[in-house]
């Protein structure tokens, strides 16, 4: 087993699908911190049999929206002095802003390009979003 | 209370606001010169990036013969569109001149981006493929008037149900009402979108079927849509050749249809519904037309809250 040090204050990202913790890390732009962060793949998982895990040394300001459509299954640890302050479980957002984008040429948002593209949750079983303006639906899987 | 709404989708309107402006365009209907100087002083601005007739036309009617004045334009090329001006920045403009604004866009969620932009009520004509309020209220005025009910009716919708806007906004409004039966009549190619089959029909727990042979059902219907597939829809010429004739209602049709059937179409008609029925009596189309003004009187009355029912 791998050990990896506690952290002091920062978060921790868990239960991350196996293979999608470097679409996390980058989108978090961790490459380039100047900070401490701990990177797994692959971790032994009693729940999920692989999961991937990112531990970060700092407190930074995540977009649990965006977090949640990329895997509502992902649990965020905030750590304060060693010790687990707040668990927060991800669920996938009532409404999304420039997050899906609408694919339909018909839709106003294909032309007006100053309109932002806002998703409304419909169906939260299947993940599916719909467009606010012309009801397009769209998958959380096309997000993934 | 209406005043200063704006009507993109026709759930914007509870069924209550529905029953008062038909009410009040039944009472316009009876009582025409009580009405006519309501909306004095008043201007409508109708803005249609689409070609439209009866739509603009009955705007325009309905606002003349309330008092009021219409500006507006009929197409994109005469306006500043043409220069390439944001939607955004024609409706704050438009918004400057006029008490009401009435659009027709081709972009499927137009009306709605305009009304974030507006000081003054928009009323979306049509947005693409999407929706078309105001036809519904003329529908909804039509059916209560000829059938005595929008209740407890097997309502059939036939051709392009697909880009069909006039049969998803009918179709959502309906849903609404107790006891409406719903049957789709298309080619699979051009078949009511699943958004509207998983939002109002399931939500509302309409029962509905679809099929492609409008002979197997007529018998059934109460009220029967008809709609014409729209050439300007399709981004491909063939589609629309190999579609635009796979419904035509003519008499032989209509032999095993009930007696008290009414048949609507939002107009214009092509070829979908041949010319021999227009004596049928149960063919009510061109008294649609008519119904159409006097809902958007007492729809454009009651946005500018000078009546109400």
């Amino acid at each position: 087993m791998l050990n990896i040090a506690k952290i002091k204050n920062g978060i921790v990202i868990d239960h991350i699908k196996a293979g999608q913790g470097l679409r996390i890390f980058n989108w978090l732009g961790l490459g380039k911190a100047p900070y401490t962060v701990a990177f797994v793949v692959n971790a032994e998982s009693k729940r999920m049999g692989r999961k991937d895990i990112i531990k970060i040394d700092n407190e930074i300001t995540i977009d649990f929206a965006i977090l949640g459509l990329i895997d509502p299954n992902i649990t965020v640890n905030i750590i304060e002095n060693e010790q687990i302050t707040e668990k927060i479980r991800l669920k996938l957002p009532e409404r999304v802003e420039n997050i899906l984008i609408c694919k339909n040429p018909r839709c106003i948002t294909a032309t007006e390009r100053y309109a932002p593209h806002i998703f409304h949750l419909v169906d939260p079983e299947q993940g599916l979003y719909r467009c606010e303006y012309c009801d397009e639906q769209r998958s959380t899987e096309d997000f993934r | 209370m209406l005043k200063g709404k704006h009507l993109v989708d026709p759930q914007d309107l509870h069924l209550d606001e529905l029953d008062q402006l038909c009410r009040l365009a039944e009472q316009i209907q009876k009582n025409q010169s009580q009405y006519r100087d309501l909306c004095r002083g008043q201007i409508l601005a109708t803005l249609f990036f689409e070609p439209s007739t009866r739509t603009r036309l009955s705007f325009e009617a309905a606002m003349l013969r309330l008092g009021g004045s219409c500006l507006g334009f009929a197409e994109p090329s005469s306006s500043s569109v043409a220069k390439g001006e944001s939607l955004a920045d024609t409706i704050r403009t438009v918004a400057a001149y006029a008490d009401m604004i009435v659009m027709r866009n081709p972009k499927e969620g137009a009306a709605l981006l305009a009304s974030r932009y507006s000081s003054v009520p928009v009323v979306n004509a049509g947005d693409g493929g999407h929706h078309h309020p105001t036809q519904t209220l003329t529908d909804l005025l039509t059916i209560r008037q000829l059938r005595g009910t929008t209740e407890g009716l097997t309502v059939g919708f036939c051709g392009d149900l697909r880009f069909g806007r006039t049969v998803h906004s009918l179709t959502e409004t309906l849903a609404r009402y107790k006891n409406n039966k719903m049957v789709f009549i298309s080619p699979p190619e051009l078949k009511i979108p699943d958004y509207i089959k998983t939002g109002a029909l399931a939500k509302n727990r309409i029962e509905y079927r679809e099929t492609d042979r409008l002979e197997a059902v007529m018998g059934d219907l109460d009220v029967l849509y008809m709609t014409r597939v729209q050439r300007e829809r399709f981004f491909n010429e063939e589609d629309y050749v190999r579609l635009k004739d796979f419904y035509i209602l003519d008499n032989e049709k209509l032999k095993t249809a009930k007696k008290d059937l009414i048949i609507l179409h939002p107009l214009p008609r092509v070829n979908e519904i041949a010319m021999e029925v227009d004596a049928d009596p149960r063919a009510v189309y061109f008294a649609q037309a008519k119904y159409g003004m006097y809902v958007r009187m007492a729809l454009i009355a009651s946005l500018l809250g000078v009546a109400s029912c």
